[in-house]
């Protein structure tokens, strides 16, 4: 019956069909511009280090670096692996405790009261500062790691989770009552579902910040031995004026920072690509 | 400018449904939303309630559904079973303004949501949900999600989504008045249609007068601060209505009539 309103959805599909060719070409460009962009700034460097005769224990050669990769690696992939564990064991438990929290926060008035300057003070505080006494208190330095990371992720994960409960659509929440539903009905239909944009961004944020947290609270540790990560591997390679070790250090690092970011914003992308603003291609 | 109005109370035609006895409601922060509403909608009806924004439209509709407690008066359902704590189990479709669908569920979950809400399984549901789909003609859209629908189809979805439970009573509050004048009138058309053939009784929230009229057995007038009924008025055309009706010197007398109530209802504050 509804000729006039079916007939308007065929050219919004066939809207969405025509920029796909364009998009795909911009896709590329969007390859292939950074990378040549990298392989430029490789070259620049590596010029200038031979052109200047510049000493490897300031700056190294890629090539030099990317050798010490390799030979480095039994030491250097142990240290990445430290560091992956506790960054990932931090979000793991910031994303449980974050959405869990927040759904006490929204639930009750007096827990948000009772809780949130805390959550604020502990946010404000910067996490070197707070690391030393950690230390201290933590059964071991792992552990006292996997605390500090786990503050720092846990807050944007708190905020955006009890952000996104709260701006539940007002007619939704009204359409739920009127039809009887329970507070958990309540809860995992409507709230939690709108709730989750909020979420993923928290997650991003809370991904990039776990690593950041890591490291630093490492540095802050300076521990050593077998329980080594990447920020003691970086500190030693300094001592040591191992440069090329340091920077290969660094680079795996920044690999893991933009790997963390690429897998959550693609997450993020995959769970909202149905249905979220977010993740709808637009041509204007 | 405040004229006198003259109160012309419609009995209405068949048993009572819903009753509205002196409801008044204030909301917290001081605002006398309705003062003293006495109205009565009787089975079958489809009954408009006219009146220009702010005068207590969508807060009557919404006391009639439950939601929200008058602060004086009372609200009777007295054909409508009772549940077990006493309360009317009332088998009440609501259609909001605004489509208000759940953005990240496609079609068929927003419409299984009332079931859902009761415990009907999905596939249980199946044949009811479908079934409502068809009668807003988007059986074809069932795993579509509502990004991808129109403003009038994301409309037809929320009917639909009233129309799942087989309520006897469908409440709307304004629910075209986002949509351009041609979809509008297609829904207006449909939804007639669709009363025709199921009977049920309807409450239509407006602020056209023209939409009032076209659709309404019964237009209730209603003036601002605080919120009240100033007028009634029985449109005793014959259904079904179309185009013929649309354009008939009886539709424009209904409609001066209605404009003229309207009229006065805005008079009655002297600031608009
Ligand atoms: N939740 C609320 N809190 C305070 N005032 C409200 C609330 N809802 C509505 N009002 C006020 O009550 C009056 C009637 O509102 P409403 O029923 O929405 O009018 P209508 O639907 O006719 O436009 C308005 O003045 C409005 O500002
Ligand atoms: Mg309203």
């Amino acid at each position: 019956m509804s000729q006039l309103d079916q007939s308007g959805a065929v050219p919004a599909a066939a809207e969405n069909a025509a920029p796909a060719v364009s998009l795909s070409g911009e896709r590329v460009l969007r390859v292939i511009v950074p990378l040549v962009m990298l392989a430029a700034l490789v070259g620049l460097w590596a010029w200038y280090v031979q052109a200047y005769n510049i000493p490897k224990y300031i700056l190294p050669s890629p090539a030099l670096v990317a050798q010490s990769l390799v030979n480095d690696w039994p030491i250097l992939g142990a240290a990445l692996l430290v560091t992956l564990k506790i960054t990932f064991a931090a979000l793991a438990i910031a994303l449980v405790g974050g959405v869990v929290l927040a759904v006490l926060l929204v639930q009750s008035k007096w827990i948000e009261l009772a809780i949130s300057p805390y959550m604020v003070i502990l946010q404000v505080t910067p996490i070197v500062a707070i690391a030393p006494l950690i230390l201290i208190y933590a059964p071991s330095t792992q552990v006292a790691l996997l605390v500090c990371a786990w503050i720092v992720a846990f807050f944007p994960v708190l905020s955006n989770t009890t952000q996104g409960l709260k701006s539940t659509d007002h007619n939704l929440l009204n359409l739920f009552e009127l039809y009887g539903a329970s507070p958990l009905q309540t809860l995992f239909l409507l709230k939690l579902p709108a709730a989750l944009p909020y979420f993923l961004a928290g997650l991003r944020i809370a991904g990039g910040l776990a690593l950041i947290a890591a490291v630093v609270a490492e540095f802050a540790a300076g521990s050593a031995g077998a329980g080594s990560g990447l920020a003691f591997r970086l500190l030693e390679s300094q001592y040591r004026l191992n440069i090329p070790r340091l920077f290969a250090a660094l680079l795996l690092l920044c690999a893991t920072g933009v790997a963390i970011y690429g897998a959550t914003s693609l997450i993020s992308h995959l769970m909202l690509r149905r249905w979220h603003e977010s993740a709808i291609r637009r041509e204007n | 400018m405040s004229s006198a109005v003259s109160m012309n109370a419609v009995a209405p035609s068949g048993k009572p449904i819903v009753r509205l006895e002196h409801v008044s409601k204030t909301f917290s922060n001081g605002t006398i939303a309705l003062k003293d509403m006495s109205l009565t909608i009787g089975e079958g009806e489809f009954v408009s309630l006219l009146g220009p924004s702010g005068c207590g439209k969508s807060t009557a509709l919404r006391i009639m559904a439950g939601l929200g407690d008058a602060s004086t008066g009372r609200v009777e359902w007295p054909t409508m079973p009772h549940d077990a704590s006493g309360k009317p189990e009332r088998e009440i479709g609501f259609v909001f303004q605004e489509p208000t669908l759940m953005p990240w569920a496609t079609v068929y979950k927003n419409v299984w949501l009332p079931l859902r809400l009761h415990g009907v399984s999905k596939a249980a549901a199946r044949e009811r949900v479908m079934s409502a789909l068809e009668m807003v003609g988007l059986d074809k859209f069932a795993d579509s999600y509502p990004r991808e629908l129109s403003g009038g189809m994301k409309m037809r979805v929320s009917i639909a989504r009233a129309l799942v439970t087989r309520p006897r009573v469908l409440l709307m509050d304004e629910p075209f008045a986002a949509l351009d004048e041609i979809t509008r009138q297609k829904l207006n058309d449909d939804l007639l249609r669709l009363w025709e053939q199921f009977g049920w009784t309807v409450v239509f929230v407006t602020h056209s007068v023209f939409e009032s009229v076209y659709l309404s057995s019964r237009i209730v007038v209603m003036a601002a601060r605080p919120g009240r009924v100033i007028d009634e008025m029985e449109v005793d055309a014959p259904h079904p209505r179309g185009v013929a009706f649309r354009t008939s010197l009886e539709y424009g007398e209904f409609c001066r009539r209605a404009s003229q109530s309207l009229l006065s209802a805005i008079g009655a504050n002297d600031h608009l």
